[in-house]
């Protein structure tokens, strides 16, 4: 087959940038079936780059400190060259953006083209997680509204209280998630509206005189049996930032909106800490086939294939444990290689695959079988599923058991071998799971009838408990939210309590 | 086929992060403060104004989240080399049993990253403030300037403004319909090709309406004329001159004129950042004064016998052709190590009380010691008693010790630091 060359050289310009797109966009639908967001490619800057970076890559993004701060860290590495800049930057959304670098070989802007354009916008269009829990359509207008919004009560309620609010949120941005599904589909457009008209009817709504009324004498507290109030307020509840926002006593109606801002954000981002090998498996994947296919067709030159072939294995590259680059596994290498390996189980089955995997194995269809993956799994069940012995050979894993309280050492507790496979993919699985990776911490209880005490509870897995800064530091910004103490008890799993902390709230300028 | 777009974003203004950025440094301004000035005693006084990196401790600045930390951890790694199931490794190293590859622990105690040169040196001289001591009469006198302040009807033949009259001259022709050459022009043209004598005499009547309307309307009225005006304002003083005077006697070493050098430089960059232009003038003086380019005052050799009041003299001189008073403000900074012969301290005295400090916005003595010296051992010069006896009888003068470069950010810190205005105070 003699194709076109779709460039010569490193250069390109924008109807090259079409070219390599559509030359893309045939093999994704053709040959790989994908089902993808319409693309916008945005050609920027390393500097703009760098402005993406720190506001979580997003394209628009309300004014805080905290992204000030990341931006000159980051500037001062990149500046002294301790650090790359990503080829691109792409965002979950409809249309799908994806931001290339100017200053990218044309080799490089196809590589990234098939990446990000195809690999990742079809699997946030497809995986369930995306769909379940972010909005595609909505989100870039979400951000404009939210920074808009930010930006209002600024001028309205003063930098610092704005400010304030936002760095107590952030603290608890990790535990403003909604874990399990609602009943609705995230619709960001919605939200928007709503947050609207809320405002507006508490405009309509106001008035002074119900301040000057006297307030008649307290009616009988009807005591509520423990039960039924936390039926009430919906506890025990793991969404800190959405029991805020909700039962919050004294937060001004504007803080409930900044709290929701945050907790809205933070949803959105939640699949993407879920699926990074996924993510970029599938992504790295699809430029692969891409790639190769546009080599063999004749759009691309040996040399330009040399070139993509450099940067991929550099992508791609694993380092091992005692490597001194080592920083855990690379969602890249892993990724790649387990779809890879699927591919070789679907097409060319060895006995230990149909073994393994009976539903697969020698199925024949390659891109059917990884389609179903990719919508189907997150990184913890899709390794639990699809490791497979051969890999784990391949890249001789090893599952280390570390218990302070073992003095002898740091125990070998399975390795790449026939009694080992299943406890290590296990392990690493299990690496990939949010509900062990993110600290368990609900609230229990509030004391309403007494001092409006707010309790909290994290329950301590394998004896891991908070840093105890960190952890007063949130706590402070809680009891700031809360505005009544706060306690936050640790316990084991038998109830054992470990540790109790006690947050006393501060003055906020918003409340004052 | 779906659409695509292709945006080139690249030309969109850039340093989105700007203000993200100027929030940061608001926020930790007490704490970049400090490692401003504890970095810039680590550096020379040249490279102060170069910006660059500084780092702060992360207190205050940092962003708390619930993490968790100990606790018996699971880990999955890729390479084994050795290791077979039940292979205890021992913690501490050893045998390529790396405790955790896993658990990088965030031990970022400090941040660092660069400032630019104008935070840089905002943040420096931020809370410094030039001294108004005894010219402050002087330093409210302010020369007047002109300033445009629109259009009048009257003036001056030489400020008519030529196009706003024109242009109003025409609003007028437009609007009382003058009628304009051309269409005059058009009507002759068609006179004399005419030969209808009913036509011609209709014509000839139209045409002499037309001039004689043409005549009664103006080209340009006079009240069409307006005159650019111009007010008084007034102007404050936007320059300043620098006095170095140094003396370059045998007994300064290298040392000395190093320190001397910073402090200058320090005052220098001060001085710029409040005035629009501010010019040097060095003076080095033995037993007699001379005026010297910046080199040559820094390196020229030179010996003799010490006599201060001849670089006051040198410096009266120029002040009086060169630098009115009324139109500068002048600073001045003396270094010395304190010499000066017994004989001279009254002309000395006289001179700086009745004719320099009287111009001076600022007058600095800084007494500069030995390397290994130490500032509170140096004993009181002959100078340095002359200028004390003289500040003690009220002279505004500014006077201090040094002996160690890291001590000239401080002396300088110390003499211009913010003071509380004392005027409130009936």
């Amino acid at each position: 087959m003699t194709g076109q060359r779709l460039f010569q050289g490193p250069d390109w310009d924008f109807p090259t940038l079409q070219r390599i797109h559509d030359a893309c966009e045939e093999i994704a639908h053709s040959e790989l079936g994908l089902n993808v967001y319409p693309n916008q490619i945005e050609v920027i800057t390393a500097e703009q780059m760098l402005d993406a970076y720190c506001s979580v890559g997003m394209p628009l993004f309300y004014k805080h400190w905290s992204f000030g701060k990341h931006f000159a860290y980051q500037q001062a590495s990149y500046r002294k060259g301790l650090m790359g800049l990503a080829y691109e930057i792409v965002i979950n959304s409809s249309p799908c953006i994806s931001y290339l670098m100017e200053e990218n070989t044309a080799t490089m802007q196809t590589l990234v083209i098939a990446h990000a354009a195809f690999g990742h916008n079809h699997f946030f269009k497809n995986n369930y997680l995306f769909k379940q829990w972010t909005d595609a359509d909505g989100i870039l207008d979400y951000l404009d509204f939210a920074k808009a919004y930010i930006a209002q009560c600024e001028d309205r309620h003063g930098r610092l209280a704005v400010e304030q609010t936002l760095d107590a949120a952030h603290a608890l941005m990790s535990h403003g998630i909604n874990r399990y599904p609602g009943k609705k589909l995230p619709d960001l457009r919605v939200e928007e509206k709503r947050a609207a008209q809320r405002r507006q009817h508490e405009e309509s709504m106001f008035n002074d005189l119900w301040r000057t009324i006297p307030t008649g004498p307290v009616k009988s507290v009807q005591t509520l049996s423990a039960e039924r109030r936390r039926a009430l307020l919906g506890l025990p509840q793991e969404n800190l930032l959405y029991f805020l926002e909700k039962t919050a006593p004294r937060l001004q109606p504007w803080q409930r909106e900044v709290l929701r801002i945050v907790r809205h954000i933070a949803q959105y981002f939640y699949p993407q800490s879920q699926t990074k090998v996924m993510n970029e498996g599938t992504a790295t994947y699809v430029h692969y086939r891409i790639m190769n296919r546009l080599h063999q067709q004749g759009q691309l030159s040996d040399g330009n294939f040399l070139e993509f072939l450099s940067s991929h294995t550099n992508v791609v590259f694993q380092p091992d444990f005692d490597n001194k680059y080592f920083s855990g596994f690379n969602p890249y290498a892993l990724g790649f290689a387990m779809m890879q390996d699927i591919e070789r189980i679907v097409t060319k089955p060895e006995d230990e695959d149909r073994e393994w995997f009976p539903d697969i194995a020698g199925k024949g269809d390659t891109m059917g079988v990884l389609r179903d993956v990719w919508a189907n799994y997150r990184d913890e069940s899709f390794v639990s599923q699809f490791l497979s012995p051969r890999l784990m050979r391949h890249f001789r894993m090893f599952h280390l058991h570390d218990d302070p309280a073992e003095t002898a050492g740091i125990k070998v507790e399975a390795i790449h071998d026939e009694r080992g496979y299943r406890r290590v993919r296990r392990a690493l699985s299990r690496s990939y799971d949010v509900g062990f990776i993110d600290a368990n911490i609900e609230v229990v209880d509030v004391d309403l009838a007494g001092d409006r005490h707010l309790m909290l509870r994290h329950t301590v897995l394998n004896g891991a408990q908070l840093n105890d800064t960190d952890a007063k530091r949130v706590l402070q910004h809680l009891a700031d939210l809360w505005t009544y103490n706060v306690s936050l008890v640790e316990q084991d799993t038998t109830g054992k309590v470990l540790k109790e902390y006690v947050a006393n709230p501060r003055g906020l300028a918003a409340v004052a | 086929m779906v659409a695509i777009h292709i945006v080139d974003r690249r030309l969109n203004p850039g340093s989105k992060s700007l203000e993200n950025r100027q929030r940061f440094l608001r926020r930790a301004k007490a704490l970049v403060q400090q490692a401003v000035k504890k970095s810039s005693h680590e550096r020379d006084i040249k490279d102060v104004l170069e910006g660059g990196e500084v780092s702060i401790p992360l207190d205050g600045m940092d962003e708390p989240r619930f993490r968790r930390e100990g606790g018996t951890r699971d880990m999955v790694l890729p390479g084994n080399k050795k290791f077979i199931e039940g292979d205890m490794l021992p913690r501490s190293g050893g045998g390529g049993g790396k405790a955790g590859g896993a658990g990088e622990g965030d031990s970022e105690d400090a941040f660092r990253f660069v400032l630019s040169r104008e935070e840089f040196v905002d943040l420096f001289l931020d809370d410094l403030e030039l001294p108004d001591l005894a010219k402050r009469k002087l330093a409210e006198v302010e020369s007047e300037g002109l300033r445009r302040a629109g259009f009048a009807t009257s003036g001056s033949p030489a400020n008519i403004s030529i196009s706003r009259t024109v242009s109003r001259a025409m609003a007028r022709r437009v609007a009382l319909r003058r009628p304009k050459p051309d269409e005059i022009a058009a009507l002759e043209a068609e006179l004399l090709v005419c030969d209808d004598e009913a036509r011609r005499a209709v014509l000839l009547a139209e045409i002499e309406a037309l001039k004689a309307k043409a005549k009664r309307i103006p080209f340009i009225d006079p009240i069409d004329i307006r005159y650019r005006r111009f007010e008084t304002t007034p102007k404050p003083i936007a320059q300043a001159v620098m006095f170095c005077l140094m003396d370059v006697s045998g007994s300064m070493t290298e040392h000395m004129k190093d320190l001397a050098k910073r402090f200058y430089t320090l005052l220098y960059i001060f001085l710029k950042r409040r005035y629009r232009h501010v010019e040097i003038v060095f003076i080095r003086h033995t037993d007699r004064a001379e005026e010297v380019d910046e080199d040559t005052f820094f390196h020229g050799p030179a010996s003799g016998g010490t006599l201060v009041s001849s670089a006051l003299q040198e410096m009266h001189e120029i002040v009086r052709s060169r630098f009115r008073p009324a139109d500068w403000n002048i600073y001045a900074a003396q270094a010395s190590d304190g010499d000066n012969s017994t004989s001279d301290s009254e002309v000395t005295g006289r001179l700086l009380t009745e004719k320099i400090l009287p111009v001076c916005q600022f007058f600095a003595y800084l007494e500069v010691g030995q390397d290994a010296g130490l500032t509170f051992e140096m004993p009181d010069s002959s100078l340095w008693s002359l200028y004390e006896r003289l500040r003690l009888a009220g002279a505004p003068l500014s006077m201090r010790k040094v002996c160690e470069r890291s001590e000239i950010f401080p002396v300088f810190h110390d003499l211009f630091q913010r003071r509380v205005r004392q005027e409130r105070a009936p």
